[in-house]
């Protein structure tokens, strides 16, 4: 581990009460260690700030391991930073430079209004599933596991889809602001069972006229959602979303 | 009050069974007349939330995050055990509730974790019935592998992401019953208290997070599943917002609190490497399979891994535990990896660490066949660390990770306040002194799945609860404590951050109260964390003001929460005068230094009564009794 310690200035979205239309801050980020990850810096500037009597930057986090999908920002243009497949809690400072400027915003969607800063509503996402992203069990109802073989390649492609974080980087890096890679993620996670198969017409429906609702846009092919997943989900499971939602609307 | 812990009676393998016929139902027309407020959507929260909402009762369902899907069960890596036999290698219910008994090193229920054997089975198949894409074999079975140390294959696992696909599996259940109008979920809230009414749990406050005002919810009862409190020690590898705030404000309300000194700490863990860190990464447990530990002979020799030679190399684990080697349980290797670097031959810039090498398992199996089993873990590390683990070994150390104590809560899971529940971390049920790998995932959704929608219907119909809502004069006397006290934070102004404070608590028990105890430290302790809760009421700085989102804020109520919860950790660890599992005193051990326990004077769960700001919390004792089992010592020689 080389650790060395590199000078940044940042240009941070602020935006609250008292600035509701919202602008770009710049402050420095001194002395900063390239072991640390992203939100560690943003948590050295913070303590900073605090001590000068500005207020710290408001932004979402939680587990810090790149799981829970709570923290996302725009940096440099690029949703959850520049290296691929990374959330931004696991974005390390080894990947800047030292006289680096780094412009930090929210997601930027109509479906995902600013709280404070970068930290915005995703509500919009829950929404989404609960028109139709799951399978109707009752706890106690189950069959024995092992009666319902699935082949492992199935399985597997299930697993594949299902691995989405709900982050909304997705919707931050479409141009249009859709949120087809992630509801086509859930879509084929289901389908792609034995167990979601009998709801699936049903489900694909309401999810997707759940989304249109919702004020998200539509999909264009542009498949930046799909560079910029951290997860790596692939748009194919838009295709397989579109597939479906076609069997249920016209078959 | 004495303890009832109310365990059924009748053989072990019958008791859940009468006990389920015992508790009275609730026909199912009266159920929508009943409110209930879940606090959590992990696995606990969200299967209860759900699954309550499925029978019919009307309920609340809080969390902090901005989704229940966030909650911290989420990062759970390695999987879930169950007795179901599959592999054919001789498991069985009873072994599994054996396994885990003998794993807490005798200070857990028989009863409890027996039900929670048998319900093992269940909680399975109703997750492939949601559709959690566990890991199959070629035949479309379920695959099961061997986890922390077991000697069977009783663990379900989806790669490295089980407590992501069980969450997940719970939020769908749960959103299809938001769907429905059977729960309603508010994200973005902190209970900041529960409200008793006639000495009842009828409701709690919560600051919405977002416009930072105070909301009163009232309802028929409460359940706390608001997970651990492992971030007493600023260091973990829990989430951010993991906090004792939801309990120790049960606790301030009459809850008692179980055992709040056994906390485990995984000894696989990614090291700290500086004072801005802010948690600690977990490695799974699965590594030591096939990574082999060790230190260089010397104190002090900085050499690089390579070159030193394979005869000035110490295989610790390997030397002192022939049998088991590098799989001895968590315990055993944290306190060990604490031992060498202690005699300083640590390894890596601060020397707090130890090697994980592969290099043996890449030229006996190949590179290949190491990345199939661990491909994601070694990205995962090179990702955070810079370093390659195929070339380099790793580098690991211990760290906190889950806490066995909690609040006390009998059969039923309900605490020491009537309709009170609490279910999954937050409680202290069923891992004893020590928690075996794979075990919290089941817990916490055998609570939710299968044990709360039993015993809520047993109190619900069996208690007389005469109508409340928030006009109370308990919710106003709440929210102005509450507003008190956010008030004061923000007026103090002082030169310290709360993150500042909350470092330095981390550090006096992690020092004192963390892998390794004595007396004397241990006394220490709880004068340093006293004088440094004095401090932060004078000199801590919050900024920002009440009314808004306010991070600082929100972790500044934590931490004051954590400073007074880590004096009842330390007195807890004190008054514990023997070694059990992860509390090990170094004044009990045996010839050997393994734990000694003392079955004549401890064989109990301490469960702890608060009195009052001004007075010392009062000790009650659940005797535990073994009829079932024999009391043995652990050796893993
Ligand atoms: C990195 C890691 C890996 C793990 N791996 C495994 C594993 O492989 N197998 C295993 O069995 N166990 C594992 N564990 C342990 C296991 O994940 C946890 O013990 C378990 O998930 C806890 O679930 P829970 O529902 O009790 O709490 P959590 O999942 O922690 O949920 C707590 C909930 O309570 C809410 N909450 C907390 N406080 C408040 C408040 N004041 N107001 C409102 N809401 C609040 C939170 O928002 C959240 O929704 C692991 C733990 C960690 C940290």
């Amino acid at each position: 581990m080389s650790n060395q310690t590199i000078n940044l200035t940042l240009k941070v979205w602020r935006q609250n009460k008292n600035n509701p239309r919202g602008s770009l801050e710049t402050y420095p980020a001194k002395g900063i260690s390239t072991e640390m990850s992203f939100l560690e810096m943003l948590d050295v500037v913070n303590e900073e700030l605090t001590s000068q009597g500005i207020e710290p930057i408001a932004f979402d986090h939680d587990c810090r391991e790149g799981i829970c999908g709570m923290c996302g920002a725009v940096v440099n243009g690029r949703a959850h930073g520049h290296m691929p497949e990374t959330t931004l809690c696991q974005l390390h400072m080894r990947h800047f430079k030292d006289g680096d400027t780094i412009v930090i915003e929210p997601w930027r969607a109509r479906a995902f209004p600013v709280i404070k800063d970068l930290a915005v509503d995703r509500s919009a996402l829950d929404t989404i599933i609960q028109a139709g992203g799951y399978i109707s069990i009752n706890a106690g109802g189950a069959q024995d596991g092992n009666t319902i073989p699935i082949p492992k390649e199935n399985a597997e492609k299930a697993f594949n889809a299902a691995t989405c974080i709900g982050c909304g980087a997705c919707v931050a890096a479409c141009p249009n602001a859709s949120a087809m890679l992630f509801t086509g993620a859930k879509i084929s996670h289901l389908a792609l069972l034995p167990q979601g198969r009998p709801e699936a017409r049903k489900r694909a429906l309401s999810m997707v006229r759940a989304m249109d609702e919702l004020g998200f846009g539509n999909c264009s092919n542009e498949a930046e959602c799909e560079l910029e997943c951290p997860k790596g989900i692939s748009i194919t499971e838009i295709a397989r979303m579109n597939r479906e939602f076609i069997k249920a609307a016209f078959l | 009050m004495t303890l009832e812990s109310k365990i059924p009676t009748g053989p072990l393998h019958e008791k859940w069974d009468r006990h389920r016929f015992d508790l009275k139902l609730v026909n199912p027309a009266n159920r929508k007349k009943f409110n209930i407020i879940v606090i959590g959507t992990g696995l606990a929260g969200a299967s209860a939330a759900a699954t309550l909402g499925e029978l019919g009762y009307n309920v609340q369902n809080f969390c902090i995050q901005d989704s229940p899907r966030r909650a911290h069960s989420i990062a759970a890596q390695g999987g879930i055990n169950a007795a179901k036999n599959y592999a054919n290698d001789g498991d069985s219910i009873w072994r599994l509730f054996y396994d885990t008994i003998k794993g807490g090193d005798f200070r857990s229920r028989e009863a409890n974790v027996y039900r929670l054997a048998q319900l093992s089975v269940n909680i399975i198949d109703q997750c492939v019935a949601q559709g959690v894409p566990f890991a199959r074999e070629y035949g479309g079975l379920l695959d099961n592998r061997s986890f922390g140390g077991a000697q069977l294959s009783r663990t379900f696992y989806a790669k490295g992401q089980t407590g992501q696909q069980l969450l997940l599996g719970a939020y769908s259940s749960l959103m299809r019953q938001v769907n429905t109008g059977k729960v309603e979920i508010f994200p973005r809230r902190e209970m900041l208290d529960v409200v008793l009414v006639d000495g009842r749990a009828r409701g709690i406050v919560v600051r919405n997070l977002i416009t930072g005002e105070l909301e009163s919810y009232s309802a028929h009862a409460v359940v706390l599943a608001t997970g651990g409190y492992g971030n007493a020690y600023f260091l973990s590898t829990n989430a951010m917002s993991s906090n004792v705030t939801a309990s120790y404000r049960c606790y301030k309300k009459g809850a008692y609190f179980a055992n709040p000194c056994f906390t485990q700490i995984h000894p696989t863990c990614i090291p700290v490497h500086g004072t801005y860190q802010s948690k600690l990464t977990l490695m799974s447990e699965s590594l030591r399979n096939d990574g082999r530990v060790w230190v260089p002979k010397e104190p002090g020799d900085k050499r690089a891994p390579e070159q030193i030679p394979e005869s000035e190399r110490d295989y610790y684990l390997e030397r002192k535990y022939p049998s088991f080697g590098n799989l001895v349980p968590r315990d055993v290797a944290s306190r060990n990896a604490k031992e060498q670097c202690d005699k300083g031959k640590g390894v890596g810039e601060t020397g707090y660490a130890v090697y994980l090498d592969f290099a043996d398992a890449i030229a006996r199996d190949g590179r290949e066949a190491i990345a199939a089993k661990y491909g994601n873990l070694f990205e995962m590390y090179e990702k955070i660390t810079g370093e390659d683990p195929y070339v380099t070994p790793m580098r690991i150390y211990p760290a906190v990770h889950y806490t066995m104590g909690g609040l006390w809560v009998d059969y039923n899971l309900m605490t020491t306040i009537d309709g009170l529940f609490s279910l999954g971390e937050s409680n202290f049920s069923d891992h004893g002194a020590n928690r075996l790998g794979a075990s919290a995932l089941m817990q916490g959704l055998a609570d939710g799945y299968f044990i709360i929608p039993y015993t809520m219907g047993g109190y619900l119909a069996g208690t007389h609860l005469p109508e409340v809502d928030t006009s109370a004069q308990e919710f106003a006397e709440s929210e102005n404590r509450i507003r008190e006290q956010v008030d004061k934070l923000l007026s103090i102004n002082g030169r310290r951050t709360v993150t500042d404070f909350h470092k330095s608590l981390g550090k006096i028990l992690w020092d004192k109260c963390g892998i390794a105890r004595d007396k004397q430290s241990l006394e220490k302790a709880g004068k340093e964390v006293a004088e440094l809760r004095e401090e932060f009421w004078k000199n801590v700085n919050v900024p920002g003001d009440a009314a808004d989102f306010n991070q600082a804020l929100e972790n500044a109520g934590r931490v004051a929460d954590f400073l007074e919860f880590g004096e009842l950790m330390v007195k807890d660890a004190i008054g514990r005068e023997e070694s059990c599992g992860c509390h090990f005193n170094t004044g009990y051990q045996t010839e050997d230094n393994e734990a000694l326990r003392c079955d004549e004077t401890f064989c109990h769960v301490s469960a702890w009564e608060y009195t009052g700001p001004d007075s010392e919390p009062v000790e009650h004792r659940e005797q535990l009794h073994f009829e079932n089992v024999e009391l043995t010592q652990r050796s893993y020689k």
